[in-house]
């Protein structure tokens, strides 16, 4: 990324992400101001291709303005992170199509928010799978899905929609639909009260949803999936709990510091494990660089067509995932044992309890279980290199 | 004065290999000896004695060169508020 975007980002994360993040937790509300700033910097569509008006930025510098935001605001950083990854589908997968073409330049013209609604409910966390159906009469499509999570619904422009490609069809044959929210009607279904990344407001909806077929992306789910979901999801989103725990870290430091100016000449013991929390840190920053750099090298391989099966890139995405989503909560809980009654505090400038709360949100956003289970089944079959 | 307060904290934390006389307030720190850990020491004692937070921005090599440009980074944290 250049020095210059770098710039902009913390000076937006300093005066409008950082000032409100507070509250944004506290009020579980959406995070405007920062989405205002990120729109006015044209960063909704830096995902976009350059033809399309887009910034052209790949995969890895989106994930990097991920980690930059997460060291505001984990819930900014984390509805930032899902609305590129639609953008990414819509990107990689559809862009044959003139319709999304025109959604492209639209993306970048109004800074579109998109969420996604992929789980639905009774079926968990298994997003390959759905029961809910397209159904299409002539030229128009009209969808209905419970969906018991959709993170910032009621303040997208769109809601990319996971449903079986029609209702004779098998539940992994799934169709990803575009569905703008001006033409879905979303009756809520639950709330949302919860331990973290409470500023993603992802309340449970029916959606019921009607509008032209072209809105359908043109791959099938399948493709779209194991191209674009998995590696996109799990590469930005741990970039962002990266992000979260190095502040986290950051926060810790500058406890030391001020405990190291008390008693000049000697260093705190608390010192020594900063030294070792920051060692914990390299390893997360080494699995998300080196993940997000395999991850970016595949798409230039196979920039017009889809991933070709490969267990071994899978089980990587799915480490990258498991053990990232483990480490954050474990440098936090290193860091708040650093800051002590300081970080536990929820009035003090060391406190740690948004970061500790959205970091136990990682290994349930997509369940780390369903997601070692699935590899142990790959792992039968894997090869290393 | 400050500089005279600055030139008391280089000898007490900066753990110079040399005759205090020899450290005036333009002498080349680190070739007196000053290395980036105890160069560490020596910014928390300053931090401490002239209640200011060094930003990473002046935390180079430049900085700590000599007790003059010590205390004129001091002068630029107290200015900056
Ligand atoms: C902050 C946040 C934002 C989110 N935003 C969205 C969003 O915008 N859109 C969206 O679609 N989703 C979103 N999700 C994801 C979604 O909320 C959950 O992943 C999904 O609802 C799964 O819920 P679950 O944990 O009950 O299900 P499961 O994944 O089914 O897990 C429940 C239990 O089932 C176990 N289990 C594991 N594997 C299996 C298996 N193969 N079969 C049966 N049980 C298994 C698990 O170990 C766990 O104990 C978000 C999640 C979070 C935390």
């Amino acid at each position: 990324m250049s020095p210059e975007l770098l710039a902009q980002l913390h000076d937006i994360g300093r005066t409008r992400v950082a000032p409100f993040a507070a509250e944004v937790d506290a009020g579980a509300r959406f995070p405007h101001e920062a989405f205002a700033a990120l729109k006015e910097a044209r960063l909704l569509s830096c995902y976009v291709p350059v033809e399309y008006g887009g910034m052209g930025l790949n995969v890895i510098e989106v994930a990097r303005i991920g980690e930059v935001l997460g060291g505001y605001c984990g819930s900014t950083a984390m509805v930032f992170a899902m609305h590129q990854i639609q953008v990414a589908c819509i990107v990689h997968h559809a862009l044959g199509s003139e319709n999304f073409q025109a959604i492209a330049r639209e993306i970048v013209e109004r800074q579109l928010v998109l969420a996604s609604a992929t789980t639905e409910l009774g079926i968990g966390g298994d997003v390959r799978t759905s029961s809910c159906a397209l159904v299409v009469e002539g030229e128009r499509y009209r969808i209905e899905k419970k969906a018991p999570v959709i993170s910032y619904a009621e303040h997208a422009d769109a809601i990319l929609v996971t449903a079986r490609r029609a209702p004779d069809a098998g539940p992994n044959d799934q169709v990803h639909i575009f569905v703008r929210v001006a033409n879905a009607q979303l009756t809520p279904l639950s709330t949302w009260d919860t331990l973290g990344f409470r500023g993603t407001c992802s309340l449970g909806f029916t959606l019921l949803a009607e509008g032209p077929v072209a809105d359908v992306l043109p791959a099938p789910y399948a493709e779209i999936h194991a191209k674009s979901m998995h590696g996109f999801s799990h590469g930005t989103w741990a970039a962002l709990w990266l992000g979260i725990a190095a502040d986290a870290v950051a926060k810790a430091r500058a406890f030391v510091r001020a405990e190291a100016r008390k008693t000049p000449g000697t260093l705190p013991p608390s010192a020594m494990r900063l030294a070792e929390v920051d060692a914990m840190l390299f390893t997360m920053r080494g699995g998300v660089e080196a993940t997000l750099a395999e991850y970016q090298r595949r798409l230039d391989l196979y920039p017009n067509q889809p991933f070709p099966q490969d267990y071994a890139f899978t089980l990587r995405v799915n480490n990258l995932k498991v053990t990232t989503s483990q480490l954050i909560v474990d440098v936090v809980s290193r860091a708040l044992l650093i800051c002590g009654i300081q970080g536990y505090r929820n009035d003090s400038k060391h406190s740690l309890g948004r970061h500790l709360r959205d970091a136990y949100g990682a290994a349930l956003m997509v369940n780390n279980d369903r997601i070692l289970l699935q590899s142990s089944t790959i792992q039968i079959v894997a090869r290393e290199g | 004065m400050q500089l005279e307060q600055i030139r008391g904290l280089v000898l007490q934390h900066a753990r110079l290999p040399v005759a205090s006389d020899t450290v005036t307030f333009d002498s080349d720190l680190y070739a007196a000896g000053l290395t980036s850990l105890t160069t560490v020491h020596l910014m928390l004692a300053l931090e401490d004695a002239f209640g200011v937070e060094f930003p990473d921005r002046l935390l180079s090599r430049k900085t700590f060169d000599s007790v003059q440009s010590i205390s004129e980074a001091i002068d630029e944290m107290k200015a900056s508020g």
